[in-house]
């Protein structure tokens, strides 16, 4: 650090420590002085994410000058300093307090959780003494519980509250305190109840003992005899990075890897607990052919034979065009890529994995993959956000603690939602009506710029035009103009909106008015994927030209075929319309299923199920929101004679006698890939906008996004996540005024009607609700019942 | 997630609570209203017969904008928020060491004895509660001294202190 670029000259002080002399900037902490240069300080409290607290003055230094030690956490630096780690002042320090810290602290290593990756145990190798002094009684105190992710042992905290800052500075909300005083002082929630945050494992990560650690892990391994393994996160779109501990050939957990551009240092619970759902009971052993409606065990010749057989006597009685395709967007890019060259091969373009969305009327003008425009670093650094349908915290954690940053340093950042979520920071402005009423907001907030109508599309012109915008929506608009950087940001609920085309249309012309960056939050781990992949119907790999394009994935449930292929997906969770979606699937001829698991409906429905491998047993790729793509490769034993999706994908491809699958590994995929994606960078989307959005019914509005655990087939089945207060509620939810208008009253059990679907569901008043809607969550076991997640229902009395 | 409600939990608080809490808020600046915590938690003991109910503190964490596991960290913290419900009169005999050295020992053990309770108990008629442990309240000069509602009493002697606790309701 002799010469350290990035400090202006006037910023620069120079220090010594341990006798060797340092250009650092001026106010930086000892700490991060000699953090920076590999020198080892001890600390127990300090932690370079969150705020500095210097209780547990475990990183006393010895500064030249100053009688006594300085905690290093929280000295700034100054010209000329030489600071001592190593002195007898400072290790005698060091070891003090370290002698008090160890007088509460249980000997129980051998029962411990974290022994083995302990700071605790380790800095008391090297500062601790070899025999206690103290004989009084250690404090014991109670444990608490907190939740079904996070196992309390409370006697062995040492307070050093990084818990605390973690939950308060990080995630948002303080739910973990210190109550009580001196020896009666306790870290807990006082009243006792579940952490709520999506973030709450990251204080497994940050605590530098055994006094919280992960539940679902407890007792299940020794740190010692886990493998480690790089891999991807396979749930959202951030592709947070992650390792994958394996104790032969098992995964038995997962942690975050540190990327500080993607995920810094973080991991969001549904990430980190998912791998719950690996080994779950319907994990699927073999292949498995249904004979006369009862399922046998199978060899993959046969299995196989059987899919092909399948496959041609459709394509052969009915037409390639009589055959669907639903891929789940969590699917490897090259298993993607595969399954779209096995339809198209076929004869077919149906072939979707948009299964959330509805409305594809302006497809062809989408750009070659929707994705966030901008790095995901940068999303903490506009000052204006204009979020639409997005509850950035539960759909992408990760995004969500960026603009949460963004807006705690001063960004304005305004949501257009359907229901007011809570998003922990300050916000700017927000419009929440109902999803019919999004597109006119979104109107309004564009004719907040002059001529903004005049050079919209032609679709969307009239809609501005005739817009006047009220208070809000100026000073959304005005917020966006001023702004130096900004980003109007498309959610879950702006793709699953029955309007979407109109919505990213408009929100187009906010963007281009505004001269900001229009942003998509995809959905899933591998959503960008799936439209590089060609797992579209109207778009080849690569944005390749289709001629007519196939059914999209509210086609393929709308208009039945006579055959199916699923990747990974169980229709009535998976789709838009989830009932409908399964009926067309359940109708059909032959439905072959490639998932690691046999999910009820799928065995109910399927006539050949292939169990592929998921993401910790396979070799593949996921593109995140900014378009990143990132390889990881297996890392645990396959279970049974499970395959990767891939190999699957390539063998069905030769016994169809199909052309161009010869790959030997899937680098050759993901390379193949490459090449034609780096050669349509001249990608032009077509030109002029079609919107032919549906126009929204009368009646109740069902607000029917996702719970983040219920996104895909693993967080389904990861039991703890189950439990989770993000998990647990499938009550609809309404404002006490919609509820009066329509005869129902709070706490009792209602009917909800859509289409020719019923369901009876729990009724809970929510302000957030706006009126005119029902906030009636999709993918969870009590609507699957239902039509699609943004229809209109009527609801009765019982 | 919780239901709406029209209420707020800061409602609790009385207006004359709130007043007082109101006029220490001016002496900070807005956006650093917890620092009137102490105060407020007072205010809301004073209201509620010597105690503050965690739907006090909830209530008071809403009037200041503040988290409530903060209210409950300084109502936990402090000897002198109750958190459950006590006798009408407070009485704190302080046992530090300039009242040690000069008897409070004796006074404490009359005091025990009288009243039929130990320190950190409440008379069965809820006439009054002995504070547990009380420490030093600067009186030393005053020594054995004791406090009774707030209120100082110093030189205590046995019969000074039949007289006083005599006196209360």
């Amino acid at each position: 650090m002799s010469a350290c670029p990035g400090i202006p000259p006037e910023d620069a002080v120079t220090v010594t420590v341990d006798g060797r002399e340092f250009q650092v900037r001026k106010g930086a902490m000892i700490i991060e002085v000699t953090d920076a240069a590999c020198i080892s300080v001890p600390r127990f409290c300090y932690h370079k994410k969150l705020s500095v607290a210097a209780n547990c003055r475990m990183c006393m230094v010895e500064v030249e000058n100053v009688p006594k030690p300085l905690p290093a956490c929280a000295t700034p630096v100054t010209d000329g300093m030489k600071i001592h780690t190593t002195s007898e002042l400072a290790q005698g320090a060091q070891k003090a307090v370290m002698e008090f810290l160890l007088i509460n602290h249980p000997l129980d290593c051998p029962i411990c959780d974290q022994g083995g990756e302990c700071e605790l145990q380790d800095l008391a190798l090297g500062y601790g003494g070899d025999v206690s002094r103290f004989a009084e009684k250690k404090r014991v105190v109670k444990d608490k519980y907190i939740g079904s992710l996070i196992a309390t042992d409370m006697t062995r905290c040492i307070h050093c509250t990084r818990c605390i800052r973690m939950l308060q500075e990080v995630a948002g909300k303080m739910e973990l305190g210190a109550t009580g005083r001196g020896e009666n002082m306790e870290i807990g929630t006082y009243i006792e109840q579940s952490l709520e945050s999506e973030l709450s494992g990251n204080v497994i990560d940050v605590c530098p003992v055994g006094a919280l650690t992960s539940r679902p892990f407890r007792f299940k391994a020794r740190a010692w005899e886990l493998n480690q393994h790089a891999s991807i996160a396979p749930h959202d779109s951030i592709g947070s990075n992650i390792f994958v501990h394996t104790r032969r050939g098992e995964v038995m957990r997962v942690v975050p890897r540190e990327n500080e551009e993607i995920n810094e240092v973080w991991l969001s619970d549904r990430d980190r607990f998912s791998y719950e759902g690996l080994y779950s009971e319907d994990r699927l052993a073999s292949p498995m052919i249904k004979v006369d409606g009862r399922w046998e065990a199978s060899d993959w010749d046969t299995a196989l034979q059987a899919v092909v057989d399948g496959l041609r006597s459709i394509t052969s009685e009915a037409g390639a065009d009589q055959l669907g395709m639903l891929v789940s967007p969590t699917a490897t890019l090259e298993e993607m890529f595969l399954a779209q060259a096995v339809m198209r091969g076929l004869g077919t373009h149906n072939i979707d994995h948009r299964l959330r969305c509805s409305d594809f009327s302006d497809q062809d003008s989408a750009p070659l993959a929707p994705d966030l425009g901008m790095p995901l670093e940068q999303l903490e650094a506009v000052d204006a956000a204009l979020v639409v349908g997005s509850n950035p915290r539960k759909e992408q954690p990760l995004a969500g603690h960026r603009l949460r940053k963004a807006a705690l340093a001063g960004a304005s950042v305004m949501f257009v939602n359907p229901v007011d979520y809570d998003s922990l920071y300050p916000v700017a402005a927000r419009a929440i009506v109902p999803p019919s009423r999004m597109p006119a907001v979104l109107a309004g907030i564009a004719a907040g710029f002059p001529d903004a109508a005049g050079k919209a599309p032609e679709a969307v012109r009239a809609l501005i035009a005739s817009a006047s915008p009220d208070a809000d929506q100026q000073a959304m608009a005005k917020a966006l103009k001023a702004a130096d950087s900004a980003i109007v940001l498309l959610g879950n609920t702006a793709a699953a909106h029955p309007q979407a085309s109109l919505i990213r249309a408009l929100a187009g012309v906010i963007a281009a008015a505004s001269g900001t960056v229009l942003g998509f939050l995809p959905e899933s781990a591998n959503s960008v994927g799936g439209w590089l992949a060609g797992a579209v119907p109207h778009r080849g790999a690569a944005g390749g030209l289709v001629a007519t394009p196939g059914l999209d994935a509210h086609a393929l449930s709308a208009q039945p075929r006579k055959g199916y292929v699923l990747l990974n997906v169980e229709p009535e969770f998976d789709c838009n319309d989830g009932a409908g979606a399964l009926r067309a699937v359940a109708s059909a001829d032959f439905v072959v299923s490639l998932s690691p698991w046999a999910g009820e409906s799928i065995k109910a429905c399927a006539d050949v199920m292939l169990p592929i491998s998921p993401f910790t047993e396979t070799s593949g790729t996921f593109v995140n929101a900014e378009g990143r793509w990132q390889s990881f490769t297996g890392v645990a034993t396959r279970v049974g004679d499970s395959r990767p999706g891939w190999k699957v994908l390539r063998v069905l491809g030769n016994l169809l006698d199909l052309e161009g699958f010869d790959y030997t590994g899937s680098e050759e995929i993901r390379d193949e890939l490459r090449r034609q994606v780096d050669a349509a960078t001249g990608f032009v989307p077509a030109a002029g906008k079609t919107i032919a959005s549906a126009a929204y019914g009368s009646g109740l509005e069902r607000i029917g996004d996702v719970p983040m655990h219920a996104v895909d087939a693993l967080v389904r089945r990861a039991a703890s996540l189950q439990q989770t207060p993000d998990a647990t509620g499938s009550a609809a939810r309404m404002c006490a005024a919609q509820a009066v208008q329509s005869g129902v009253e709070d706490g009792t059990t209602i009917k909800v009607l859509q289409d020719d679907h019923v369901v009876r569901v729990g009724l809970e008043i929510d302000e957030r609700v706006p009126e005119g809607c029902i906030w009636l969550p999709g993918a969870i076991r009590a609507t699957t019942e239902l039509g699609p997640d943004f229809g209109s229902v009527t609801v009765e009395k019982i | 997630m919780t239901a709406g409600t029209t209420t707020r939990k800061s409602d609790l608080l009385t207006p004359e609570s709130r007043a007082h809490i109101d006029a220490w808020l001016e002496k900070f600046p807005a956006d650093r209203k917890q620092s009137v915590v102490l105060t407020a938690l007072d205010a809301a003991q004073h209201q509620n017969g010597g105690w503050v109910s965690r739907e006090l503190m909830d209530a008071v964490a809403a009037y200041l904008d503040m988290p409530p596991l903060r209210v409950y960290e300084v109502g936990t913290f402090y000897s002198m928020i109750e958190l459950e419900p006590v006798g009408r009169n407070m009485v704190a005999v302080c046992t530090n060491i300039s009242c040690m050295l000069c008897g409070a020992g004796s006074i404490v053990e009359h005091v025990e004895n009288k009243l039929g309770i130990k320190l950190g108990e409440t008379t069965a008629d809820g006439r009054i509660t002995l504070k547990l442990e009380e420490e030093c309240l600067a009186a030393c000069a005053g020594g054995p001294m004791m406090t009774v509602n707030g209120h100082y009493h110093e030189n205590l002697t046995p019969g000074k202190v039949d007289e006083i606790l005599g006196g209360l309701e």
